[in-house]
Protein backbone atom coordinates (compact mmCIF):
# COMPACT_ATOMS: atom_id res chain seq x y z
CA UNK A 1 0.00 0.00 0.00
CA UNK A 2 1.08 3.55 -0.66
CA UNK A 3 1.01 5.94 2.26
CA UNK A 4 -0.59 8.93 0.56
CA UNK A 5 -1.34 12.38 1.90
CA UNK A 6 -4.74 11.60 3.40
CA UNK A 7 -3.21 9.06 5.79
CA UNK A 8 -1.35 11.91 7.48
CA UNK A 9 -4.11 14.51 7.24
CA UNK A 10 -6.75 12.39 9.00
CA UNK A 11 -4.82 11.94 12.32
CA UNK A 12 -4.10 15.66 12.24
CA UNK A 13 -7.83 16.37 11.70
CA UNK A 14 -8.74 14.12 14.65
CA UNK A 15 -6.16 15.96 16.77
CA UNK A 16 -7.71 19.31 15.80
CA UNK A 17 -11.22 18.08 16.70
CA UNK A 18 -9.92 16.86 20.08
CA UNK A 19 -8.51 20.34 20.63
CA UNK A 20 -11.89 21.93 19.85
CA UNK A 21 -13.70 19.52 22.20
CA UNK A 22 -11.24 20.21 25.00
CA UNK A 23 -11.36 23.97 24.49
CA UNK A 24 -15.16 24.02 24.75
CA UNK A 25 -15.56 21.60 27.66
CA UNK A 26 -12.61 22.30 29.97
CA UNK A 27 -12.98 24.85 32.74
CA UNK A 28 -9.43 25.01 34.06
CA UNK A 29 -7.52 27.68 32.12
CA UNK A 30 -4.32 25.61 31.82
CA UNK A 31 -6.33 22.70 30.39
CA UNK A 32 -7.81 25.10 27.84
CA UNK A 33 -4.28 26.20 26.94
CA UNK A 34 -3.26 22.54 26.48
CA UNK A 35 -6.17 22.07 24.05
CA UNK A 36 -5.01 25.17 22.18
CA UNK A 37 -1.54 23.62 21.84
CA UNK A 38 -3.14 20.51 20.33
CA UNK A 39 -4.88 22.62 17.69
CA UNK A 40 -1.68 24.53 16.84
CA UNK A 41 0.20 21.25 16.54
CA UNK A 42 -2.39 19.81 14.14
CA UNK A 43 -2.03 22.86 11.90
CA UNK A 44 1.77 22.46 11.94
CA UNK A 45 1.41 18.84 10.78
CA UNK A 46 -0.77 20.01 7.89
CA UNK A 47 1.82 22.55 6.74
CA UNK A 48 4.60 19.96 6.76
CA UNK A 49 2.56 17.28 4.97
CA UNK A 50 1.38 19.63 2.22
CA UNK A 51 4.94 20.86 1.75
CA UNK A 52 6.31 17.32 1.54
CA UNK A 53 3.73 15.94 -0.89
CA UNK A 54 2.88 18.88 -3.15
CA UNK A 55 6.14 20.88 -3.26
CA UNK A 56 9.03 18.50 -2.46
CA UNK A 57 12.41 20.18 -2.40
CA UNK A 58 11.04 23.56 -1.36
CA UNK A 59 11.15 24.71 2.24
CA UNK A 60 8.19 27.12 2.62
CA UNK A 61 5.98 24.86 4.73
CA UNK A 62 8.85 23.77 6.90
CA UNK A 63 9.86 27.35 7.69
CA UNK A 64 6.27 28.37 8.35
CA UNK A 65 6.09 25.53 10.89
CA UNK A 66 9.38 26.62 12.42
CA UNK A 67 8.10 30.16 12.97
CA UNK A 68 4.73 28.87 14.18
CA UNK A 69 6.51 26.76 16.83
CA UNK A 70 8.46 29.82 18.02
CA UNK A 71 5.32 31.96 18.21
CA UNK A 72 3.45 29.17 20.06
CA UNK A 73 6.24 29.06 22.64
CA UNK A 74 6.07 32.84 23.16
CA UNK A 75 2.28 32.77 23.42
CA UNK A 76 2.28 29.93 25.94
CA UNK A 77 4.87 31.62 28.15
CA UNK A 78 2.90 34.87 28.24
CA UNK A 79 -0.44 33.11 28.83
CA UNK A 80 1.01 31.14 31.73
CA UNK A 81 2.42 34.34 33.25
CA UNK A 82 -1.06 35.88 33.09
CA UNK A 83 -2.69 32.75 34.57
CA UNK A 84 -0.24 32.64 37.48
CA UNK A 85 -0.87 36.33 38.13
CA UNK A 86 -4.63 35.67 38.14
CA UNK A 87 -4.16 32.77 40.54
CA UNK A 88 -2.20 34.99 42.91
CA UNK A 89 -5.12 37.41 43.04
CA UNK A 90 -8.10 35.09 43.35
CA UNK A 91 -6.70 31.61 44.23
CA UNK A 92 -8.72 30.16 41.37
CA UNK A 93 -8.18 29.62 37.65
CA UNK A 94 -11.65 28.43 36.69
CA UNK A 95 -12.61 30.16 33.45
CA UNK A 96 -16.33 30.17 34.32
CA UNK A 97 -15.85 32.04 37.60
CA UNK A 98 -13.16 34.60 36.86
CA UNK A 99 -14.68 37.79 35.55
CA UNK A 100 -12.01 40.41 36.16
CA UNK A 101 -8.31 40.49 35.43
CA UNK A 102 -7.31 42.82 38.25
CA UNK A 103 -8.50 42.59 41.82
CA UNK B 1 5.15 0.97 -2.84
CA UNK B 2 6.25 1.37 0.73
CA UNK B 3 8.25 -1.18 2.68
CA UNK B 4 6.60 -3.13 5.50
CA UNK B 5 8.71 -1.41 8.16
CA UNK B 6 7.63 1.99 6.91
CA UNK B 7 3.96 1.01 7.09
CA UNK B 8 4.36 -0.39 10.61
CA UNK B 9 6.09 2.82 11.68
CA UNK B 10 3.31 4.88 10.14
CA UNK B 11 0.67 2.84 11.98
CA UNK B 12 2.42 3.27 15.33
CA UNK B 13 2.76 7.04 14.82
CA UNK B 14 -0.82 7.56 13.65
CA UNK B 15 -2.32 5.40 16.40
CA UNK B 16 -0.32 7.14 19.11
CA UNK B 17 -1.29 10.58 17.78
CA UNK B 18 -4.99 9.67 17.81
CA UNK B 19 -5.04 7.82 21.14
CA UNK B 20 -2.94 10.31 23.08
CA UNK B 21 -4.74 13.38 21.75
CA UNK B 22 -8.11 11.87 22.71
CA UNK B 23 -6.72 11.04 26.17
CA UNK B 24 -5.33 14.59 26.52
CA UNK B 25 -8.79 16.13 26.38
CA UNK B 26 -10.76 13.40 28.18
CA UNK B 27 -8.64 12.57 31.23
CA UNK B 28 -9.79 14.07 34.52
CA UNK B 29 -6.45 14.84 36.18
CA UNK B 30 -4.75 17.90 34.72
CA UNK B 31 -1.19 16.65 35.29
CA UNK B 32 -2.00 13.49 33.30
CA UNK B 33 -3.37 15.69 30.56
CA UNK B 34 0.00 17.46 30.31
CA UNK B 35 1.80 14.10 30.19
CA UNK B 36 -0.41 12.86 27.35
CA UNK B 37 0.25 16.15 25.54
CA UNK B 38 3.96 15.36 25.82
CA UNK B 39 3.40 11.95 24.18
CA UNK B 40 1.35 13.57 21.40
CA UNK B 41 4.17 16.02 20.72
CA UNK B 42 6.70 13.18 20.61
CA UNK B 43 4.54 11.32 18.09
CA UNK B 44 4.36 14.51 16.00
CA UNK B 45 8.15 14.78 16.08
CA UNK B 46 8.38 11.15 14.93
CA UNK B 47 6.06 12.01 12.05
CA UNK B 48 8.37 14.88 11.03
CA UNK B 49 11.33 12.48 11.13
CA UNK B 50 9.40 10.02 8.98
CA UNK B 51 8.67 12.73 6.40
CA UNK B 52 12.45 13.45 6.13
CA UNK B 53 12.41 16.80 7.97
CA UNK B 54 15.01 15.93 10.63
CA UNK B 55 15.71 19.53 11.63
CA UNK B 56 12.03 20.22 12.22
CA UNK B 57 11.67 17.08 14.35
CA UNK B 58 14.62 18.13 16.48
CA UNK B 59 13.15 21.62 16.91
CA UNK B 60 9.79 20.10 17.84
CA UNK B 61 11.38 17.96 20.57
CA UNK B 62 13.61 20.76 21.87
CA UNK B 63 11.03 23.55 21.96
CA UNK B 64 7.76 21.75 22.63
CA UNK B 65 8.78 18.72 24.67
CA UNK B 66 11.70 20.46 26.34
CA UNK B 67 10.26 23.91 26.87
CA UNK B 68 6.52 24.18 26.71
CA UNK B 69 5.58 20.95 28.53
CA UNK B 70 7.97 21.78 31.39
CA UNK B 71 6.33 25.21 31.59
CA UNK B 72 2.91 23.53 31.72
CA UNK B 73 3.97 21.12 34.48
CA UNK B 74 5.44 23.93 36.58
CA UNK B 75 2.38 26.12 36.22
CA UNK B 76 0.04 23.19 37.03
CA UNK B 77 2.00 22.47 40.20
CA UNK B 78 1.94 26.17 41.10
CA UNK B 79 -1.81 26.59 40.62
CA UNK B 80 -3.48 23.35 41.72
CA UNK B 81 -3.23 20.75 44.43
CA UNK B 82 -1.50 17.50 43.45
CA UNK B 83 -3.95 14.78 42.51
CA UNK B 84 -6.69 17.33 42.15
CA UNK B 85 -9.11 16.29 39.41
CA UNK B 86 -11.15 18.82 37.54
CA UNK B 87 -14.80 18.99 38.46
CA UNK B 88 -17.35 16.96 36.57
CA UNK B 89 -18.29 18.67 33.35
CA UNK B 90 -21.75 20.09 32.96
CA UNK B 91 -23.55 17.87 30.45
CA UNK B 92 -24.72 20.76 28.29
CA UNK B 93 -21.14 21.89 27.65
CA UNK B 94 -20.03 18.35 26.87
CA UNK B 95 -22.80 18.06 24.25
CA UNK B 96 -21.79 21.46 22.88
CA UNK B 97 -18.17 20.34 22.63
CA UNK B 98 -19.05 17.08 20.87
CA UNK B 99 -21.28 18.96 18.41
CA UNK B 100 -18.52 21.48 17.62
CA UNK B 101 -15.88 18.76 17.17
CA UNK B 102 -18.07 16.51 15.00
CA UNK B 103 -19.21 19.45 12.85
CA UNK B 104 -15.58 20.44 12.26
CA UNK B 105 -14.72 16.83 11.44
CA UNK B 106 -17.54 16.53 8.90
CA UNK B 107 -16.89 19.86 7.19
CA UNK B 108 -13.12 19.39 6.98
CA UNK B 109 -13.48 15.74 5.96
CA UNK B 110 -15.84 16.71 3.14
CA UNK B 111 -13.40 19.39 1.98
CA UNK B 112 -10.59 16.78 2.03
CA UNK B 113 -12.52 14.12 0.10
CA UNK B 114 -13.70 16.57 -2.56
CA UNK B 115 -10.00 17.14 -3.44
CA UNK B 116 -9.30 13.43 -3.81
CA UNK B 117 -6.86 13.55 -6.74
CA UNK B 118 -4.23 15.42 -4.73
CA UNK B 119 -5.07 13.49 -1.56
CA UNK B 120 -4.17 10.07 -2.97
CA UNK B 121 -0.93 10.97 -4.73
CA UNK B 122 2.01 8.84 -3.62
CA UNK B 123 5.06 10.22 -1.83
CA UNK B 124 7.36 12.06 -4.26
CA UNK B 125 11.12 11.64 -4.05
CA UNK B 126 12.98 14.31 -2.11
CA UNK B 127 16.51 14.78 -0.83
CA UNK B 128 16.61 15.64 2.85
CA UNK B 129 17.17 19.39 3.27
CA UNK B 130 20.78 19.69 4.38
CA UNK B 131 21.80 21.89 7.31
CA UNK B 132 23.69 24.09 4.83
CA UNK B 133 20.55 24.72 2.79
CA UNK B 134 18.42 25.38 5.88
CA UNK B 135 20.97 27.86 7.19
CA UNK B 136 21.17 29.70 3.88
CA UNK B 137 17.38 29.87 3.65
CA UNK B 138 17.11 31.16 7.20
CA UNK B 139 19.82 33.81 6.87
CA UNK B 140 19.48 35.00 3.26
CA UNK B 141 17.73 38.13 2.07
CA UNK B 142 16.76 36.95 -1.41
CA UNK B 143 13.46 35.58 -2.74
CA UNK B 144 12.29 32.63 -0.66
CA UNK B 145 14.74 33.38 2.15
CA UNK B 146 13.73 34.36 5.63
CA UNK B 147 16.05 36.82 7.38
CA UNK B 148 13.29 39.38 8.08
CA UNK B 149 10.85 36.96 9.80
CA UNK B 150 13.78 35.56 11.76
CA UNK B 151 14.62 39.00 13.14
CA UNK B 152 10.94 39.74 13.78
CA UNK B 153 10.67 36.51 15.79
CA UNK B 154 13.70 37.47 17.87
CA UNK B 155 12.15 40.88 18.68
CA UNK B 156 8.85 39.11 19.51
CA UNK B 157 10.62 36.74 21.91
CA UNK B 158 12.36 39.68 23.61
CA UNK B 159 9.04 41.50 24.00
CA UNK B 160 7.50 38.29 25.35
CA UNK B 161 10.25 37.87 27.95
CA UNK B 162 9.85 41.47 29.14
CA UNK B 163 6.06 41.13 29.15
CA UNK B 164 6.21 37.87 31.10
CA UNK B 165 8.46 39.37 33.76
CA UNK B 166 6.33 42.53 33.98
CA UNK B 167 3.09 40.56 34.33
CA UNK B 168 4.26 37.91 36.78
CA UNK B 169 6.47 39.90 39.17
CA UNK B 170 5.36 40.49 42.74
CA UNK B 171 4.24 44.01 43.62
Amino acid sequence: MDISMIYYIVPSLIMFCCGIYGFVTRKNMIAMLISLELMLNAVDINFVVFNRYLFPGQLEGMFFTLFAIAIAAAETALAIAIIINLFRGSKNIDATEINKLKD
Amino acid sequence: MESVGSIIMYLVIALSIIVFSVLTVTTRKILRSATYLLFTLFATAALYFKLDYEFLGAVQIAVYAGGIVVLFVFSILLTSHPGHSSERLVSRRRVLGIIAAVATFIIAGYALLSRCTAMFASLPEMENPTMHKIGETLMGTGIGQYLLPFEAISVLLLACIIGGVAVARKR
